[in-house]
């Protein structure tokens, strides 16, 4: 079954038609967005990470009906003045990934933990980011990335 | 950008750690994937596969997914074969059916494909479909493989690729795809002579590789072409094989590969690609493929081996003689697996200089699914071998496990098992390293009550695949940028900053102003694969080559207008040539190491172009009353040559220890009758953040391969080789129990302990 849902994507008004079966990682690709990717497919992995009403989210565990009157926010939302924010800096800085499949769902965690605990403990991190798998296992990278966004959004 | 041709080799571009290319898009989520695609028309395609693991197919009925509502259209194999009569494909066997002929050989082969517009609707009819099968018999074991009257394929078909299997061709009712054998010296006469025999067998589990992007094809059968856009190593592997699939010239396909999320040895040759492409052409449409996660439990995984290991040793610890035998499970496809048992094969005695040698390595197939390239190619399974095999002999001789090292370890020049003298193999240099970074030397905190430490190490050593070949060109454009065209796919090992690299510093140019394409076949030259660590010195030759060729090119056409390339802005010396920003200047480079083929014995004086070098040094924590470990530290020493890009260089180290160290810890596929019952991450873990050790450290030793571009060699694989042994001789350093199967659970450590106690618990 069909239905039509409104949301706020990444802060404009979008309305789509879904699928009661579809999830969200399916309404963002509808919009032309591949940042949350659907790997695992059972909210394990964190590739799929979406912000949905301020919280993280698995984007695909998350029916697209239940997405109707949502702030869902993406990787893509632009930064205000067009840059990188400091989080996206200090992965490229520290060289936080590999391959790129997960980072998406990295970076939006990271930015999560420091709205939460702008100078976050080791065990803050692991807990936060545990979550989220790298298969290229750059763990050691991103530990040090967030660590730099820290010190860079307090800076 | 007005640049002049600056120096070459000075050092401003190679060995820098400058920033991935393509960082940006990867942070901001805009990196292309073929998980991203999308053409207009496309369809989707689900595979039903098979429910046994061995069984002929009586019938295959469709008529429920036919007439659901949306499919497009279903294909068996008696659709297949109109489009291509001999549906086989593989690398070293064309074993592999495009969609399963008759028989099927493991649960999870693809018997029948969907398409619809709708991938809801193609996974919803995939599920319609009833397949009647006769079961036959079917083998798991690698050892029973040997001698099992279930055969899993009735006649050999060798591929044709490698000259050393033709000898294979319709060989029938054998489960062995490849026996590799190596004699040097006398084994037995110096087992018959040594003070002391030493024999244990050893055993690894199956895994898998867990790209976090799954398989994925996109096939658009254009009016000219077939174009596949997909998730491969190897691109020119690719297209060569569909053309000879389709019975059509090369160059009526064409093979796009953007970024890959992952692929770790997983995504070479053919894996989705054959049924897509043959599904498009069937359909008329472009078609997509995207396995799932748990379908990528069927595609591709690791051989599970069994290793017996036998050494003749001398009262003070010389090893004067070994014999390996290994029998590695291949599945129910070759894929790769008989390269497997030779190249790495001939490198199981270890990295020990030993006199007598005799090597048995088996490749064979079982009803499992099937085994290929992983992350070391075999290495990592030998090395786990040969490395408790030496501490369980330097504990049985009260020796200390680097003195016994020391004392066998394969010099500078010295022959290898094969005959080939090692060169720029940093053994020696890493093992000592290594036992300076652990302070072996000094006292070591054994800890006390129930929680007891310990420490091992480990080395091992590989040999690069060969001879393969690499192609590159490099283009020079009028305002002085440049463009690499290469084949060689990054995956994420950062192979477009590392040929950027290399070209920069081979042509004297900023490494900012130039640009590497991503693999096209209509556009970027041959490539073997991007596999086995192969990539930064075959196609960094290759790529340097070109670069040079260009830099000539560029001197001469500066000379030719009567300006100096030293001082004069390329642009204008183009500008002067041409009246205008016009014109191109192409560099071609193409590289094939020399190599000399083994001959009856194994033997040859030229086995492969460089010696990739690795060790890990563990410290452990061990309970003593529950068996759980925790590892305090983790070093990690490589022989890279000289690094291309120092930070990159780290991550793949660090990288390729953390793979590992889940498939030393806990990965492993389960099976019940040949049907994975944990083909999903909920019940299969990877490493997360919270398995980082507490302390980890990763170097790459003062190092120069001479042979390579700018004394580089490869790095992807390295870090894998020492953790798993290093890790069971740390827990029986602390507690004495002697681990032999991988993977090291707490569960094993607690049931040794049990045991060691004399109160054994029950199975």
């Amino acid at each position: 079954m069909q239905r039509n849902i409104e949301f706020t994507l990444n802060g404009r008004p979008v309305t789509a038609q879904v699928g009661n079966h579809q999830n969200l990682v399916e309404v963002l690709q509808g919009q032309g967005l591949f940042g949350a990717r659907e790997s695992c497919a059972q909210g394990l992995c964190g590739c799929c990470t979406v912000i949905v009403n301020g919280a993280a989210v698995s984007g695909c565990l998350t029916l697209a009906p239940l997405i109707d009157g949502a702030d869902v926010r993406t990787i893509e939302e632009s930064q205000a003045d067009g840059q990188l924010d400091p989080v996206q800096q200090a992965f490229v800085e520290t060289g936080a990934f590999q391959c790129g499949f997960c980072t998406p769902g990295f970076v939006l965690m990271t930015r999560q933990l420091l709205d939460a605990h702008p100078q976050p403990t080791d065990d803050e991190i692991r807990h936060y980011l545990a979550g989220n798998l790298c298969r290229c296992a750059a763990y050691p990278e991103i530990i040090k990335a967030v660590r730099i966004a820290a010190a860079k959004r307090k800076g | 950008m007005a640049t002049t041709l600056g120096k070459t080799n000075s050092g401003a571009a190679f060995g820098r750690s400058i920033p991935r290319v393509e960082a940006q898009a990867k942070v901001t989520g805009k990196a292309e994937y073929v998980h991203n695609l999308r053409l207009p028309g496309m369809l989707y395609g689900k595979v039903h596969r098979s429910t046994v693991a061995h069984g002929r197919i009586r019938g295959i009925d469709v008529s429920a997914a036919k007439v659901l509502p949306g499919v497009y259209a279903v294909y068996t194999a008696a659709d297949i074969i109109k489009l291509i009569p001999e549906p086989y494909y593989g690398p070293a066997f064309h074993d592999q059916p495009i969609l399963a002929v008759d028989k099927v050989h493991h649960v999870g082969e693809p018997v029948a494909l969907v398409l619809a517009a709708d991938p809801h609707v193609a996974e919803a009819a995939a599920q319609l479909i009833d397949v009647d099968y006769e079961e036959l018999p079917a083998v798991f074991d690698e050892v029973e493989a040997m001698t099992s009257k279930a055969i899993v394929h009735e006649v050999l078909k060798p591929a044709g690729t490698f000259p050393d299997l033709k000898h294979l061709k319709g060989k029938r009712d054998t489960n062995i795809a490849l026996d590799f054998h190596l004699r040097r010296g006398d084994a037995q006469k110096a087992f018959a002579e040594a003070d002391h025999v030493f024999e244990h067998t050893f055993r690894t589990q199956q895994v898998l590789h867990v790209p976090l992007e799954p398989f994925v094809t996109v096939a658009d059968p254009t009016p000219n072409q077939l174009v596949i856009h997909t998730a491969s190593q190897s691109p020119s592997f690719v297209r060569i094989e569909i053309a000879r699939l389709l019975g059509w010239a090369e160059n009526k396909v064409r093979v796009k590969v953007p970024y890959l999320g992952g692929g770790f040895g997983a995504k070479l040759y053919i894996k989705t690609e054959a049924l897509t492409a043959a599904a498009a052409l069937l359909a008329g449409r472009p078609v997509k493929i995207s396995l799932t996660m748990e379908e990528q439990f069927y595609q591709i995984t690791k051989h599970a081996a069994t290793l017996r290991i036998k050494s003749g040793v001398s009262k003070d610890g010389k090893v004067t003689a070994r014999e390996c035998e290994v029998w590695w499970n291949g599945g129910a496809y070759a894929d790769i697996g008989p390269r497997v048992t030779q190249k790495s094969g001939f490198t199981a005695p270890g990295p020990y200089d030993i006199d007598h040698v005799s090597i048995d390595s088996y490749a064979l197939y079982t009803n499992l699914p099937a085994a290929g390239a992983l992350r070391g190619f075999g290495i990592p399974q030998l090395v786990w071998a040969y490395e408790s095999h030496t501490d369980m002999i330097a504990k049985a001789l009260k020796m200390d496990p680097l003195a016994i090292r020391r004392k066998n370890i394969l010099r500078e020049g010295r022959p290898q098992a094969t005959g080939t003298l090692m060169r720029d193999a940093g053994i020696e240099k890493v093992l000592e390293r290594l036992a300076e970074r652990m302070d072996w030397e000094k006292s070591f905190d054994r800890g006390s009550g129930t929680l007891r430490r310990g420490r091992g190490i480990a080395i091992g050593f590989k040999a690069s695949i060969s001879p393969t070949t690499s192609v590159a060109i490099v283009n020079v454009s009028a305002d002085g940028s440049c463009m690499v065209y290469c084949s060689t796919v990054d995956m994420g090992q950062g192979s477009d900053t590392a040929m950027a690299q290399f070209a920069a510093e081979a042509l004297g140019i900023p490494v900012e102003s130039v640009t590497v394409v991503h693999p096209d076949t209509d556009v970027t030259p041959y490539d073997m694969a991007t596999l086995g660590s192969r990539s930064t010195y075959h196609m960094g030759h290759a790529v340097k080559l070109a670069a040079e060729d260009a830099r000539d090119k560029l001197m001469q056409l500066a000379k030719d207008v009567g300006l100096s390339a030293e001082t004069t802005p390329i642009p204008d010396i183009f500008r002067k040539k041409y009246g205008m920003q016009a014109g191109n200047i192409v560099g071609v480079g193409s590289y094939i190491p020399t190599y000399t083929s083994p001959d009856a014995h194994g033997q040859t004086d030229n086995a492969t172009p460089f010696w990739m070098i690795g060790a890990t040094g563990a410290e452990v924590e061990v309970d003593t009353e529950t068996g759980e470990f925790k590892i305090t530290r983790l070093v990690n020493l490589v022989d890279v040559g000289r690094p291309v890009n120092p930070a990159i260089v780290e991550t793949q180290i660090s990288g390729a220890t953390m793979m590992q160290l889940g498939f030393t810890l806990f990965e492993r596929m389960d099976f019940d009758a040949g049907q994975c019952t944990n083909a999903s991450l909920a019940d299969y873990k990877i490493p997360g953040i919270r398995d980082v050790p507490l302390v980890m450290e990763n170097e790459a030793v003062d190092m120069v391969q001479q042979s390579g571009p700018f004394g580089a060699k490869g790095v992807g694989e390295s870090g894998t080789f020492g953790v798993s042994p290093a890790i069971a001789s740390a827990i029986d350093d602390a507690v004495g129990v002697r681990l032999t199967s991988l993977p090291l659970t707490a569960e094993a450590v607690y049931r040794g302990l049990r045991a060691q106690a004399g109160k054994p618990l029950d199975e």
